[in-house]
This record gives structure tokens, C-alpha cells and sequence, in this order.
């Protein structure tokens, strides 16, 4: 079967993204596809690589991109909470003018409707937030 | 359908805005600080008993343990590990996690 996953909210401050993770990765488990993960709104937050947890918590942002590797996830960024939210890659920090990225390595920034059509082609779509 | 609650019921009304607007049969998974509504004696039991006349009502074990609740859980109540989360969405043909 076809899933998708929304996380709607930053990491550390609420639950939503560690909940999400751990259903992701228990999707896989079980045998099932991850069409996309889409991270929007404060989950935007998610996707930055210049996070830097205390070395005895987790990593929200390096453990989404482990996952990402080993399972080759479509990790999604919606660009316009993106950008309010200082989450930039290359395309992005040329298109405004930006002199950093911080965009984490399995991510990758796009539209909306990425989230429509994650609605569309996976049989089930799951809304992790506050 | 399955119905996702997250908040303490003592918290936000989720939980009984599914309770009074949901029709048909189905079933409620507790998740983060909704497992609260799933302990003995805590204020909202009663409702929550209740409610089990029309809903199956799951919690989710990882979430009760991380609060220290795991012992006490309301009879009728299943807990499920983050696998039998996953079979509670591919079994549900919709879902609605009440944010």
C-alpha cells in the first residue's frame, strides 16, 4: 500500500515530527511504499542541516535524512513556508538573493502541489501536528 | 474510519468533538498526550467508556510509556506499537488525525 506523511510542525518543541518518523519508519518496515513525506508550515523547520541537538538527544534533521538515504523517501519542503522560515537551497538563495543554504541532504524544496498530488497517488495520506 | 486524537482531552476538545460529530462506527487511536484520556480514573474515563459502546478505542504503547502510564490503562482499551499503528491506517479507508 501507498502512504504519505504530512508534518506540520518544527522539530523539538512538539511531538508531531518524532511521531511521524517513527510511523514512517514502521511503514517501511511492514513492506508498504512511502510515495512522500511533505513537511509544511513550522515542519519546514525539519529540513534545515545546521541543527546541532546536544550530543545525547536526537537528531530530528539527520535521522529524517538517514531515512531518506536508506530508503530513498521523497522528502518534500513547501517552498513558500520555506522561505518565510529561512530554509534555502541553491535554486532558492539565487532566485532571492541569499548568500547561505542550510537545506538538509534527502530534502528538497517545491510547490503545493506536491501535497495535492501526495493526496492522490498514495492510498492513505497521515497529518502529524499540534 | 480512524480517528487520530493527540491532545489530552483535559487539554483541547478534540477527543469530544469526535465523540458528539462522528457517525458510524470506527475507531479512535490515541497518540502524544491523547493517551491520557486512556488511563483509570483519570476525569475523562467515564466518557471515554462511553464511547466504546460505538468506537474501538486504541493508544498507542510507545506514547504510554514515554509517560510513565503504560501501567494503567483503561480496560477496553487496545495499545498498539507503531506497526499496529500503521495496520490501523491500511485497514481504515479514511483517516482524520484532530489537530
Amino acid at each position: 500500500m501507498k502512504f504519505s506523511i504530512v508534518v506540520n510542525e518544527g522539530p523539538y518543541t512538539h511531538q508531531a515530527s518524532d511521531s511521524a518518523y517513527h510511523f514512517t519508519k514502521a511503514v517501511l518496515a511492514k513492506g508498504h511504499e512511502v510515495f512522500r513525506v511533505f513537511f509544511y508550515h513550522d515542519g519546514v523547520n525539519n529540513a534545515t542541516r545546521l541543527t546541532t541537538p546536544p550530543q545525547d538527544d536526537r537528531n530530528i534533521v539527520s535521522r529524517w535524512s538517514k531515512l531518506a538515504q536508506g530508503s530513498e523517501l521523497d522528502m518534500v519542503v513547501c517552498v513558500a513556508a520555506a522561505q518565510r522560515r529561512g530554509i534555502v537551497d541553491e535554486g532558492e538563495a539565487k532566485r532571492n538573493g541569499k548568500d547561505a543554504t542550510n537545506l538538509a541532504p534527502g530534502f528538497r524544496i517545491s510547490g503545493l502541489g506536491q501535497l495535492i498530488e501526495a493526496g492522490i497517488q498514495a492510498d492513505r495520506i497521515v497529518v502529524f501536528g499540534d | 474510519m480512524l480517528h487520530i486524537i493527540n491532545k489530552s482531552p483535559l487539554d483541547r476538545n478534540s477527543l469530544d468533538t469526535v465523540l458528539t460529530t462522528a457517525v458510524g462506527d470506527g475507531a479512535i487511536l490515541l497518540i502524544e498526550d491523547g493517551v491520557y484520556a486512556a488511563t483509570k480514573g483519570n476525569a475523562y474515563e467515564p466518557k471515554l467508556k462511553a464511547a466504546m459502546a460505538k468506537f474501538k478505542v486504541y493508544a498507542l504503547q510507545a506514547d504510554l510509556e514515554a509517560r510513565g502510564i503504560a501501567d494503567r490503562v483503561t480496560d477496553g482499551v487496545t495499545t498498539v506499537d507503531y506497526a499496529g499503528f500503521v495496520d490501523l491506517v491500511a485497514n481504515n479507508k479514511t483517516n482524520q488525525s484532530w489537530l
